[in-house]
């Protein structure tokens, strides 16, 4: 964390106004946009419809924590859970892995043209995940795709497969930009620390492995709980590919859960569903964080 | 910060140097692994990029009917023609307003965070570290999340389906805070704001004409990835916007995307479409490169 160097004041001068002048529009922003937003979400999924009688007016009254047993009973959104979590566990080390190898790479002396490189895996990051997943979906569409060995054998858009597709989507994404934030912290290293290693001989490999890992370490968490976040939140995607795959239902991920359980409208249970995933979120990030630090503290 | 510039600045200079250092060590094989490896990545990331261009420039017989991956009867132009008429350049209203949603935006949310971030760094008030603290915990908010309950935040006030309700929760960047107060506190130095207090300049004016050109690179930063990230914003605009002129690109094409299997004849648009829209962001990134680049390897993790 930075090192802040406060200017002192200059006797009897007083910045309050220009403090105001530069804190309250982000923070009155913050407010509203935000964390207004956050706590309407927790006021809404306390709510419960009421009716008096089959035909009687929808009363919202306040319901405790129904919604939230609702929640907890409701299978399709636990199901939905499920797949992202089964998404995270495979597609977020592989796609780290990935940006990690070509992040020491680029790095290494062993390239040349590492700048093309850089841009080249970084460009696709510029493509916004509509584009990527409508793109790749024709690329995995039997008649149109350029890969027909690939797309004859296997129906990548089928039920079994359409989950890999998309991870396969989300991979293309972000490997140059989590690539990026990792070489980035390669070229902070100092170049002085190389110097014993290469002395005593040793290879790129065991440089890379005993020098350069170690040091990236706080890169990768940073990227790694970016990435459970992202994966928890998958929405763009699946959300494009029902356009594509019949298989990809209306609940398949749990923001597509929310979304169409606010749409029937049930915004009491859609936002009860939203806190539940916040929570789990936040859970998991802080595990991963927690996890990553004992086991660097070690 | 300024060391890590320096050894930076040191290495690329000296780039050719380790290299040729390393190659004594390096055997052949290893040189040509890492460079099989690069090519395929390349291949990886570079094919479906290629695949739309080439697409693109096809007719729509040539398009089911020839290869893929090469060009036939070049027709890129008369599809560029035939996107801009179709519907009255609804696709030109649509890249018009992602222009101004992720344009404005951008621009409007780089300076809000640059000015909140810089006053974190540099002036001391109670509450600093707390505030500091909530805006961090807002960096893992996802946007997402948000989106719904802002769509009844808006529509309790009969703003959903205006330019506001895109417009205004995409002015907030806890990201920007975070990446101005560390640029801030590195590069802009306390005996500048205090020669400028000498010389009578005021608080606001010393920002405005010394510290905002001091951070510059983490300004172009945070102005690049808050306008990628309106630019491809999908859920927020999804559910606010019911019309269709004002739906920004990737909204627009989404909905085009789903109507294929009625109208057949919209894929073409679609292809040609997404080609056009992600060459401004392309071209951006390019132009700004030595920008960001710095910005995110000063900013990312210290």
């Amino acid at each position: 964390m930075a090192r802040d160097t406060v200017v002192k004041a200059s006797k009897g001068v007083r910045h309050r106004g220009a403090l105001a002048v530069f804190l309250l529009p982000f923070g009155v922003l913050f407010v509203l946009f935000y964390l207004v937003p956050v706590l309407y979400a927790i006021y809404q999924s306390l709510l419960t419809v009421e009716r008096e009688g089959t035909f009687g007016p929808a009363v919202q009254v306040f319901g405790g924590l129904t919604q939230y047993i609702a929640v907890f009973q409701n299978g399709p959104f636990w199901e939905s859970i499920g797949r992202v979590l089964l998404f995270g566990v495979v597609q977020v080390p592989i796609m780290l892995g990935v940006a990690l190898v070509l992040a020491l790479l680029l790095d290494s002396p062993l390239i040349r043209g590492s700048k093309f490189f850089r841009l080249a895996f970084f460009a696709p990051y510029a493509v916004p995940s509509v584009i990527a997943a409508i793109m790749w979906g024709f690329l995995y569409s039997p008649n149109l795709s350029p890969f027909t060995a690939v797309t004859s054998n296997i129906d990548l858009l089928s039920a079994d497969a359409v989950l890999w597709s998309i991870a396969n989507v989300v991979t293309w994404v972000y490997v140059g930009y989590n690539m990026l934030i990792i070489y980035s912290a390669l070229l902070s290293i100092p170049q002085e620390i190389y110097e014993a290693a290469r002395i005593d001989g040793a290879g790129q490999l065991r440089i890379a492995w005993s020098i350069k890992i170690p040091l990236v370490v706080p890169a990768l968490v940073l990227t790694g709980i970016f990435s459970i976040i992202g994966t928890l939140q998958l929405l763009t995607e699946p959300q494009v590919f029902q356009s594509f795959s019949n298989a990809v239902t209306s609940t398949f991920t749990p923001n597509l859960t929310i979304y169409s359980t606010a749409s029937v409208p049930n915004i009491s249970l859609a936002a009860a569903m939203s806190v539940v995933l916040a929570l789990t979120t936040f859970a998991l990030s802080f595990t991963v964080l927690k996890f990553t630090q004992r086991r660097t503290a070690e | 910060m300024t060391v890590s510039t320096e050894t930076r600045a040191l290495r690329t200079q000296g780039m050719k140097k380790p290299a040729r250092d390393g190659g004594i060590r390096e055997s052949a094989v290893s040189r040509v692994v890492a460079m099989a490896v690069m090519i395929v990545a390349t291949l990886y990331f570079l094919t479906p990029l290629w695949w739309l261009l080439v697409a693109s420039s096809k007719t729509r017989e040539d398009f089911t009917s020839t290869n893929p991956l090469w060009f036939a009867d070049f027709a890129l132009f008369d599809n560029i023609a035939a996107l801009i008429e179709y519907r009255d350049g609804v696709f030109i209203r649509w890249l018009a307003n992602s222009a101004l949603y992720a344009g404005l935006g951008a621009f409007l949310a780089t300076l809000i965070a640059a000015m909140a971030g810089y006053a974190i760094a540099k002036y001391s008030f109670f509450g600093r570290e707390t505030l500091f603290n909530l805006i961090l915990g807002g960096v893992l908010v996802p946007a997402t999340a948000l989106a719904l309950p802002l769509f009844l935040l808006f529509s309790q006030t009969g703003m959903t389906n205006t330019i506001w309700a895109v417009l205004l929760p995409s002015l907030v960047s806890p990201f920007g805070v975070y990446l101005s107060r560390i640029f801030a506190a590195a590069s802009v130095p306390n005996e500048i704001i205090e020669a400028a207090r000498i010389d009578g300049a005021g608080e606001v004016r010393t920002f405005f004409t010394v510290a905002t050109r001091l951070m510059a690179p983490a300004l172009v930063t945070i102005f690049l990835f808050q306008f990628v990230g309106i630019w491809n914003n999908f859920f927020l605009p999804l559910i606010m916007l019911r019309d269709e002129e004002l739906f920004p690109v990737t909204l627009g094409l989404y909905v085009w995307n789903t109507q294929v299997s009625q109208i057949p004849d919209i894929r073409a648009l679609v292809v040609i479409g997404s080609l056009l829209s992600i060459i401004p962001l392309i071209v951006t990134f390019l132009a700004l490169q030595r920008f960001w680049q710095s910005g995110l390897a000063n900013g990312g993790l210290k």
